[in-house]
């Protein structure tokens, strides 16, 4: 199975058309890979789907809007990877699931 | 369908919240200026306004499913299929359903038939935002009632 950096990298090659190699974990989407907003809905849209979650863009956004976050830590790979694994286990530790 | 005001839907047929579908018609009118130039002698829709009624058509279930809190804007457009030539008089239902409701963003899959031959389909995504202007609230009020927007629907949980 791959990692949640493989799979959301496959996903962003795919929906940007950046070749997957240009794609590392350090990357950050907006200032490496130059992911714009409109763009962003689209992958954001395929990854709630991948992962059967619902990515809080918004809230991301104010919180770096608000200067309490970096846009690093929701926009490096490795750490949208990190955001999205506590995304999957929290769905799955709620009750129901 | 208003082409003039581009207001392309005439009446929601059906909302139904708990599908998270809905069902609109829109009469394609018998005459207008468009069909003399799209095309002579052989008039028909444009696929760009197909795509805006199925637009449409989406915004306003999901303005259904937000409770008119927020204004659903067309982003992105995809798989956008005119399927058939839909003429002058004819009458368009127009099926829409909510296919994910992300933070910020709505994903709508959206199918127009005549009768009940499929015309036109896509999958359509909206920026959904606060209204920007309160003039465009009542404007959205006032369109919901003319068309039969069930406000009901959407006050009684």
């Amino acid at each position: 199975m791959s990692s949640t950096f493989d799979q959301i990298a496959n996903i962003i090659a795919e929906t940007c058309d950046i070749p997957r190699d240009t794609i590392k974990a350090e990357s950050h989407a907006i200032d490496d890979l130059g992911i714009d907003s409109l763009d962003f809905l689209d992958i954001a849209f395929a990854i709630d789907k991948a992962f059967g979650i619902k990515m809080p863009l918004e809230k991301w956004t104010q919180e770096v809007n608000d200067g309490k976050a970096t846009t690093e830590q929701y926009f490096v790979l490795q750490n949208l990877a990190d955001r999205i694994d506590e995304l999957v286990a929290a769905k799955n530790a709620a009750p129901g699931a | 369908m208003n082409l003039d005001y581009f207001t392309l839907i005439d009446r929601i047929v059906e909302l139904n919240l708990d599908e998270k579908r809905i069902t609109v018609e829109a009469q394609v009118p018998a005459k207008h200026t468009i069909f003399e130039g799209h095309f002579p002698g052989f008039p028909i829709m444009p696929g760009v306004l197909l795509t805006e009624a199925m637009a449409q058509s989406s915004g306003w279930l999901i303005l259904g499913v937000l409770k008119f809190e927020r204004m659903p804007f067309l982003a992105i457009v995809k798989e956008a299929k005119m399927r058939g030539f839909v003429n002058p008089g004819e009458l368009l239902t127009i099926e829409a359903k909510l296919e994910h409701e992300g933070s910020g963003f709505a994903v709508t899959k959206v199918k127009g038939r005549v009768g009940k031959e499929l015309k036109c389909s896509a999958e359509l995504t909206f920026g959904l935002a606060p209204f920007p202007d309160p003039a465009l609230r009542v404007h959205m009020d006032a369109m919901a009632n003319k068309i039969g927007f069930p406000l009901q629907a959407i006050t009684h949980d």
